[in-house]
């Protein structure tokens, strides 16, 4: 398993009940990260959009990720 | 593909924004023109009287994409200077929530540059705001019952 540290944004915060939450996921990849979080907060599928930063930037699903990056939940947003 | 400007400014606070400090960072000897949008708090949304706003961001990442953007946009147009200021913690109707200013040589590529700014930075940066009514509370855009507030 791979254990990696999310910080939690807007909504999302609300949801996981906190502003950083650690996941246990099977694989290295975003898209195995989703998976994991999506099992154990349900209410993220309910969002209109979920995207997954890893060392402040916009990652895609196929991007391999690593236990010390810095990744964040963002959920739609808001800004102006 | 032009110059990038010298002066410039990328900004997240939570101390009210000046805007004539905005505008004078942004201004250029060179320039024509100075184009400046500055978005404000409403005190409605869906009907309802919005008590106050709360705006949070996700500081480094934000100041990253804005950076993005302003690289774009430098690219498109002949951007001489530039600033953005955005505002998170609580704001309250009528205050200043974000401030964005370009200056070109002419005022055409001044208005297509500083809307390009702001409808991307609306889009991709990571600043989140949250309604508060008299009855209730919602970040708004999160889910898809909830109406697209522009």
């Amino acid at each position: 398993m791979n254990t990696f540290r999310v910080k939690a944004f807007g909504v999302t915060k609300d949801i996981l009940g906190g502003k950083e939450t650690v996941v246990e996921a099977s694989g290295k990849t975003v898209a195995d990260l989703r998976s994991a979080l999506t099992e154990k907060y349900p209410k993220l599928v309910g969002l209109r959009s979920l995207f997954i930063a890893v060392n402040n930037s916009y990652a895609d699903d196929t991007a391999l990720l690593q236990e010390s990056d810095e990744i964040a939940l963002i959920p739609p947003v808001s800004g102006g | 593909m032009f110059n990038q400007p010298l002066e410039n400014m990328i900004k997240i606070t939570d101390k009210p924004i000046d805007v004539q400090k905005v505008i004078e960072t942004a201004s250029s000897l060179n320039a024509g023109a100075v184009n400046v949008f500055v978005g404000t708090v409403r005190n409605n949304a869906h009907g309802k009287n919005v008590v106050w706003l709360e705006y949070e961001a996700y500081e480094t990442m934000a100041v990253g994409e804005i950076r993005k953007i302003i690289d774009d946009a430098s690219h498109r147009w002949p951007l001489l200077g530039w600033a953005v200021s955005h505002r998170i913690g609580t704001l309250k109707p009528g205050e200043v929530a974000v401030a964005v200013a370009v200056s070109t040589p002419h005022r055409r590529e001044s208005f297509d540059a500083c809307e390009y700014i702001m409808d991307t930075l609306k889009e991709k940066v990571p600043i989140w705001k949250k309604e508060v009514f008299e009855d209730g509370e919602e970040w708004i855009s999160a889910r898809p019952e909830v109406a697209v507030n522009s």
